[in-house]
């Protein structure tokens, strides 16, 4: 049976985690499908359909379907569905708020946020914050899965997949799209950089994150932040890694004034390198840091940026 | 309008859990548990539509074992106005709990339902989602800000890029994410208030749902460790380990 895999986008361009979430596909082995739903999606078709592996593009290309609303576009994921034997969604909150509605539609469980395809039935997931991992098998015939975008290589874009259009019947017209406010930012995306650098409670106040932002910007890094600095409003709620916000696994992760609660942990303790900038020696994130330099991060962090302007990594 | 809210009884948050030695599961046996974080949000925000006037009685339902009437309490001394407790000692998965809370939503007919956006133990994140679409109602998952209007609901979502503001046709299931709300603790007189409020008790057969859970667990192990702890002196050091070392920057 073949995998079909819901690509996250934004109306324009194909969401990353999608690739990773492609990736988890290819692990059981058959025919990869890709559906985009939306109205003036071509492009983001035309991305999909470059994801190595794919076997083909279903595109919806239908404006009923913008914002990927989870009323509207679950009934046409479940009219597609018999043909397939896992329909995959990347576990961003796009597919976090699609995949159930498609799985209760179905009337078959959903596997969250999967690190691991043991076979076609069986699946490796964390609990309890990422302090277990449980292995589950389900006994659906078709599974729903969401995908921890940090645990699946990206799928490479060499392919050259066909695009077919697809339509489903009228979807129910229960929510409606009203606005967005995104935030703007010159740097990486958080949840696909290759360095991260977050500031926590330690930071006192908003304006503070400038001394973060400075070394980010030496690093070419995305700017992060613990519950406790999104919660007092240094900065907002897109920023936050941990159990409930974003997950991270860059290669260099810098955790400044942050003392590591069970749930911020959760979100970046997979990174390959972690460093801990923090005052208390007894914080946690000191103890699971492979780096800790326990110092005053408003000293630290300004001779950070000096040390790393000398070392010749200057600001880009 | 009445508003129902789930209420899990779950590991403390503040409890670092510990893998059971048979890799059944975590050790729950004398640990500390409480009402999931998410649904203490849900319990307040509907407590503040009932204050604002919007809600006039607010049920909060929990299901589970016998100890799940502790949460519902905790909810009915935060000023849900009665609760409901559906009995079983088997363990329920998200979509059985999603079918339990249908049947209970023909039975109360509530104008919203607020659950939590996930619970901490098995960090789903479905339930909301599930009901919804059993329901055919439309949902509002991660909201951060619910305005009732005239026709419906405006609620605010945390999604990845920042908020999102979608129109919802009521009744609706909305999920709440940390920033809606700061919840309440509970006045000593409203704990003892509490005491006398009713719970309806349920057994799960009564509702005649089949509620076998469809996700079989394997086994449970602890997550790969880090060995971690290294102290570096000063900024130069750390410069020189990151470049030379570990190869990162």
């Amino acid at each position: 049976m073949a995998s079909l895999v819901i690509a996250a986008h934004d109306g324009a361009a194909l969401d990353p985690a999608t690739l990773n979430a492609a990736t988890a596909a290819a692990a059981f082995g058959g025919d990869i499908d890709v559906l985009v739903a939306g109205g003036g999606t071509a492009p983001v078709a035309g991305q999909a359909a470059k994801i190595a592996g794919v076997a083909r593009v279903r595109h919806a290309d239908d404006a009923a379907y913008d914002h990927l609303l989870a009323e509207a576009v679950a009934p046409l994921v479940v009219a597609l569905a018999g043909a397939y034997s896992e329909i995959l969604f990347p576990a961003n909150t796009t597919g976090k708020n699609l995949a159930p509605r498609v799985a209760a539609l179905l009337d078959v469980a959903q596997i969250s946020d999967i690190t691991e395809v043991v076979s076609a039935d069986t699946f490796v997931r964390p609990i309890y914050a990422g302090n277990a991992m449980a292995t589950v098998r389900s006994r659906d015939a078709i599974k729903v899965i969401t995908v921890r975008g940090t645990a699946f290589a990206a799928a490479a874009l060499d392919g050259d997949a066909a695009i077919e259009p697809v339509s489903a019947g009228e979807g129910q017209a229960l929510s409606k799209f009203l606005r967005q406010e995104l935030s703007k930012s010159e740097r990486p995306e958080l949840t696909s950089a290759r360095v991260v650098v977050s500031g926590g409670r330690g930071m006192q106040s908003s304006e503070n994150f400038h001394l973060v932002e400075q070394i980010a910007d030496r690093l070419g890094a995305a700017v992060g932040a613990s519950r406790a600095a999104v919660d007092a409003g240094y900065r907002p709620n897109d920023f936050q890694v941990g159990q409930t916000g974003k997950v991270v696994a860059p290669e260099l992760y810098v955790a400044v004034g942050i003392s590591g609660a069970i749930q911020h942990l959760a979100g970046m303790k997979d990174s390959k390198v972690i460093v801990a900038i923090n005052k208390d020696e007894e914080a946690p994130m000191v103890q699971i840091a492979d780096y800790g330099l326990v110092d005053d991060l408003f000293k630290a962090l300004p001779a950070l940026a000096e040390a790393l302007d000398k070392a010749g990594i200057k600001p880009r | 309008m009445k508003v129902l809210v789930g209420v899990k009884r779950v590991v403390d948050y503040n409890v670092k859990v510990r893998v059971r030695a048979d890799g059944t599961g975590v050790e729950t046996t004398n640990v500390k548990m409480s009402m999931n974080p998410f649904d203490e949000i849900a319990v307040e925000e509907a407590i503040r539509m009932k204050e604002a006037g919007t809600a006039d009685e607010i049920v909060a339902v929990s299901m589970g074992v016998r100890q799940c009437q502790e949460t519902i309490r905790t909810a009915l001394a935060m000023g849900a106005d009665r609760g409901i407790h559906v009995m079983t000692d088997e363990e329920l998965q998200p979509l059985a709990v999603a079918k339990l809370f249908k049947a209970l939503v023909e039975r109360e007919s509530p104008g919203l339902v607020i659950l939590g956006k996930q619970a901490i133990d098995d960090d789903s994140n479905q339930t909301g989602q599930m009901l919804a679409a059993l329901l055919g109602w439309p949902q509002g998952t991660f909201a951060s800000d619910i305005v009732l209007t005239g026709e419906g609901a405006e609620v605010t979502r945390e999604v990845d890029g920042g908020l999102e503001t979608v129109g919802l046709a009521v009744p609706a299931v909305v999920t709440t994410d940390l920033r809606l709300n700061e919840p309440r603790y509970a006045s000593l007189p409203n704990i003892m208030k509490a005491k006398k409020k009713p719970i309806d008790q349920i057994a799960v057969d009564e509702l005649g749902i089949d509620v076998a859970p469809r996700l079989e667990t394997l086994k449970v192990e602890d997550p790969p460790g880090r060995a971690g702890g290294k102290r570096v002196a000063d900024v130069e050091e750390l410069v020189d380990k990151l470049r030379n070392e570990a190869g990162v920057i």
